[in-house]
């Protein structure tokens, strides 16, 4: 495959400073050198590179966003872009990130206590222990509210019962952000791992994101220390603000791996002969080639104002999430629509497609599915909610 | 200890060259880098900091506009702590000895002693500036470095020659090193680093400025034309069932390539 220089028919790279598109470059080689040459032998096996995790976390990409306590203290454009490329390798690579910096360590560094950050932001910055993010149930997926897991004060100490599923990097972590009701109020606690009556399993069976590890975490009566609530928030309002700076992140993600199609494709299209020639000079190819190109530039114009809006602290979450749906719909339809060029060769794991195809049924799933966004659309223009 | 690193910005390893239409420049398609010989001279400069203090610097001959982003985002934000770019509208026809003589300067005023070139640039695969710059210093030189140590002023290095045969050489700074592949393993760039590139110093130097005149970089070896090579005579395809074929490629390789 000839060398892959990303999308840019807007010109939307005269929109980044020089500094941003240096670390657009930085993380793209790194992803050139480090995931693509492996990740097709994980997703196959069903396994996370786990000896990437330092690295990413040397490189920059854990927290990015974030300052102060070993976080790298980048913009959220730079934050944006790290997405787009760590996706543009897989969606479990660029999952790991958004889970460890946006759902984990932003929590920790926005809600935590001083000495919950002194502990723990530094580690999970450099990659040194990981972290994920509890909040689905088996019975509470797009109606977080509902959550049965709860915490009692036992005086000294909290309860901690219930279960959470469908949790990335789970069997993995070091420190679980677990969502659970206290006196009815949802609360963030700090759950690590090795504490007595806390397990979990990982979920096998996935057909999609091979790449991550998806558990279940099971509480019973497990005894938490009265510090490891997170002493600076409570309500949903504290798992959504964390779930609104991760889908910021998808939003980007989305285009790389959409990106990665859209080339893979071209390339194909370009180098394939049927009926004495390309298979690009065939109109209905053209055709399909073309709306990649202009769903892509049209992502990415959206991507970057969200990025621009969020450093400039306007962002409202709604924009996310307008973001987040279109982005992820389209790269999951020009995923399927590059399977489609790519013929018969398009379901192999020579090509990433198949792979990034599968991946993006989960990423249009999680943090909120497709239609919640919707819905959340739907709310801010009529005033009228209807998902509650 | 001052350490200098020569470094020049040109077309990436997988970028296409092809002459101008009117065969007087060349062009190139794709994005413009870091040489990989210059990127292990970055990385064996800065690991040397590393090890035995000093300040590190980069040294180019082009257009700031041009190559100061990939300056910092490849030079700077691995460590070098400055850029010296050398500018001026008499080097733009410069040939390898005009570039020698700025670079030359240029390292001369900034008191290094030691300095790391890349075996050679990928463009123009010409291979003589680090050699003349040496020469107009001085200094002692050794090519085509895959092992470097430094102590006190002595040097050692070790050098690949043909045939895989290693020669380790030894002398006194200030020298002159071209990077071998193998030399190092070149980091990446973190990015908080990236972001801090952009504070580092970065100097802008015109003939002028070195002490050098329009005249004493004026080409000796101008450049008539570029051709592209010749296209490639296009292959065979040889049709039928498999003792056909065979048989056929027998015949053809013996009779028109003449190779068997
Ligand atoms: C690979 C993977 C990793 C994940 N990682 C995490 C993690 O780290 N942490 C975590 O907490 N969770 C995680 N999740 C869970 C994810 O956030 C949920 O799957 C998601 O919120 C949807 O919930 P659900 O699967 O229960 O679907 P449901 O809520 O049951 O939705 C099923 C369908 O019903 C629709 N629907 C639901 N309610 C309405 C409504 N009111 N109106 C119209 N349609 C509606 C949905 O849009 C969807 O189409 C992960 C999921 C996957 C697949």
């Amino acid at each position: 495959m000839s060398s892959y220089e990303g999308v840019d028919f807007y010109r939307v790279d005269d929109l980044l400073s020089d500094e941003e598109k240096a670390i657009r470059e930085a993380v793209r080689a790194w992803v050139e050198d480090r995931v693509l040459p492996i990740i097709e032998r994980h997703y196959q096996e069903g396994t996370f590179p786990t000896d990437l995790a330092r690295e990413m976390g040397e490189m920059g990409f854990l927290g990015a966003n974030l300052s102060g306590y070993g976080c790298p203290g980048l913009n959220n454009v730079c934050y944006g872009l790290i997405c787009q490329e760590l996706e543009r390798g897989d969606s479990a690579i660029r999952s790991f990130a958004s889970v460890q910096g946006s759902l984990v360590m932003f929590p920790i560094h926005a809600y935590g206590s001083e000495e919950q950050k002194q502990r723990w932001l530094p580690r999970l910055a450099r990659g040194e222990a990981i972290g994920c993010f509890g909040l689905t149930e088996p019975d509470f997926g797009s109606n977080p509210s509902g959550m049965i897991t709860k915490a009692e004060d036992r005086g000294d100490h909290y309860l901690l019962n219930g279960a959470k599923m469908w949790i990335t990097n789970g069997t993995l972590a070091d420190v679980a952000v677990v969502w659970a009701k206290l006196d009815g109020v949802v609360h963030g606690f700090l759950v690590e791992e090795g504490m007595e009556g806390f397990s979990a399993p990982e979920m096998t069976g996935k057909h999609s994101l091979r790449a991550s590890v998806t558990s279940e975490l099971v509480f019973s009566d497990v005894r938490l220390p009265k510090e490891n609530l997170l002493p600076g928030i409570r309500g949903l309002r504290g798992p959504l603000s964390c779930l609104n700076n991760a889908r910021y992140g998808i939003a980007w993600g989305a285009l790389g791996a959409a990106t990665g199609c859209f080339h893979s494709a071209t390339e194909y299209a370009k180098s394939r002969i049927q009926f004495d020639g390309p298979i690009a000079r065939f109109q209905l190819v053209q055709d399909k080639l073309a709306w990649m190109l202009r769903e892509i530039t049209k992502g990415q114009l959206l991507a970057w104002r969200l990025g621009r809006m969020k450093d400039e602290g306007t962002l409202q979450h709604e924009q996310v999430s307008l973001a987040k749906m279109n982005n992820v719909d389209i790269a999951l339809r020009i995923a399927r629509t590059a399977r489609d060029i790519h013929g018969a060769n398009g379901i192999l794991g020579e090509y990433p497609i198949m792979r990034h195809m599968a991946n993006l049924e989960s990423v249009y799933t999680y943090e909120g599915t497709h239609d919640i966004h919707n819905l959340v659309l739907g709310r801010w223009i009529t005033g009228i909610p209807a998902f509650t | 200890m001052k350490i200098g690193i020569c470094a020049k910005v040109t077309a990436d390893t997988d970028a296409r060259l092809s002459p101008s239409a009117d065969g007087g420049s060349f062009e190139f398609s794709g994005k413009s880098v870091v040489g990989p010989y210059d990127m292990f001279a970055v990385e064996e400069a800065v690991q040397t900091k590393e090890k035995h203090g000093g300040d590190t610097v980069v040294f180019t001959v082009g257009a700031e506009s041009d190559v100061l982003s990939q300056l910092r985002g490849s030079v700077l934000a691995l460590g070098v702590d400055k850029a010296v770019i050398v500018e001026d509208p008499a080097l733009a026809n410069a040939d390898a000895l005009g570039v020698a003589r700025a670079l030359a300067k240029a390292i001369e005023a900034e008191g290094v002693d030691l300095v790391f070139c890349g075996k050679q640039a990928i463009d123009d695969d010409n291979v003589q500036v680090p050699a003349m710059i040496a020469g107009l210093l001085g200094w002692a030189q050794v090519s085509r470095v895959t092992a470097f140590a430094v102590d006190g002023t002595s040097f050692t290095a070790t050098r690949a020659m043909d045939g895989g045969i290693k020669q380790v050489v030894s002398g006194n700074l200030p020298v002159l090193i071209t990077a071998e592949r193998g030399l190092n393993t070149p980091r990446y760039a973190k990015l908080p680093a990236i972001m801090k590139a952009k504070k580092k110093p970065t100097e802008r130097r015109d003939l002028a400025a070195l002490g050098l005149s329009a005249e004493a970089v004026a080409p000796k070896v101008s450049t008539s034309a570029y051709g592209s090579p010749p296209e490639r005579p296009s292959g065979k395809i040889i049709e039928g069932d498999t003792d056909t074929v065979v048989a056929e490629l027998v015949r053809l390789l013996r009779e028109e390539a003449k190779v068997l």
